[in-house]
């Protein structure tokens, strides 16, 4: 029953900061609602059993790429986009073709997953044995992590470096 | 009614169409990027419920790897957008078209 309560209020949020992100005009309500939606999955996690995962989702997403896309925005200091209520023909293409990706989508995932419970428990959910898996199943991913990390700190570093030519 | 992977796999294509609606139809750069990584989000969330199904390992390790990886991809794609923004001033996606013919 808390199960039902929890699920329905998660999923509500969250579609809801969805629906906030890609309709509101300034790109800082929109930011702000993906938040909601982070935190929403997060309890979406919770409700799974996946206890870990909640957490590193809240402090990854929510707390780490959403501060950066923040500062990204104010830094740039955009404004807000022109409303245009006008429904034209691309905004209700796009509407038609990812509606209808996501009801294909509901009709094909209905018959073998219509009745699969997830209740019980879900061992990988806690921080021991997924620490076990990191550090012997899934070590060369783990390594590699560091690597695209790395990687990505110094790509970030070139591309926005900005050049002075008189020197 | 409890809710089953159905329910979940219901929520995680909500949010995946409101993803690729969003990246189709708005025009701030950085709210496209805002939408992909929702889109990543909802693919999580059923990674997740599959591997909560079968109670494997598998599916929340890889979640682990797409969050490392959306986070490396975010800072790349924020860099290049800040690189964007000092050439025109505004980010929208309509005026990068150098390669149309």
């Amino acid at each position: 029953m808390i199960q039902t309560i929890l699920f329905w209020l998660f999923s509500v949020l969250g579609i809801a900061g969805g629906l906030g992100l890609v309709l509101a005009k300034n790109p800082v309500h929109s930011a702000l609602s993906l938040i909601v939606n982070f935190f929403s999955i997060a309890g979406l996690y919770l409700t799974l059993n996946a206890e870990f995962l909640a957490v590193i989702q809240i402090l990854v997403y929510a707390g780490a790429i959403m501060v950066l896309f923040l500062f990204v925005i104010t830094l740039l200091n955009l404004s807000s986009e022109p409303g245009t209520t006008t429904f034209d023909m691309k905004k209700g293409l796009a509407f038609l073709v990812s509606m209808g990706f996501a009801l294909e989508m509901c009709y094909i995932l209905f018959g073998p997953f219509g009745d699969k419970s997830v209740s019980g428990d879900f061992t990988y959910g806690k921080v021991e044995p997924v620490g076990k898996m990191l550090m012997t199943e899934f070590v060369f991913p783990f390594e590699m992590i560091s690597v695209i990390l790395i990687a990505a700190l110094m790509g970030a570093i070139i591309v926005a470096k900005s050049y002075n030519y008189e020197t | 009614m409890e809710p089953t992977a159905f329910s979940y796999l219901v929520v995680s294509i909500l949010m995946f169409a409101i993803g690729t609606m969003g990246v189709l139809t708005r025009r701030n750069g950085i709210v496209v990027f805002m939408c992909v990584e929702l889109m990543l989000n909802a693919v999580n969330l059923s990674l997740v419920t599959f591997s909560k199904m079968h109670d494997s390992p598998d599916g929340a390790m890889m979640v682990f790897f797409v969050m490392c990886v959306a986070a490396a991809e975010a800072v790349v794609g924020l860099a290049i957008v800040i690189a964007l923004f000092r050439n025109k001033q505004n980010i929208e996606i309509n005026n990068f078209n150098i390669f149309k013919w």
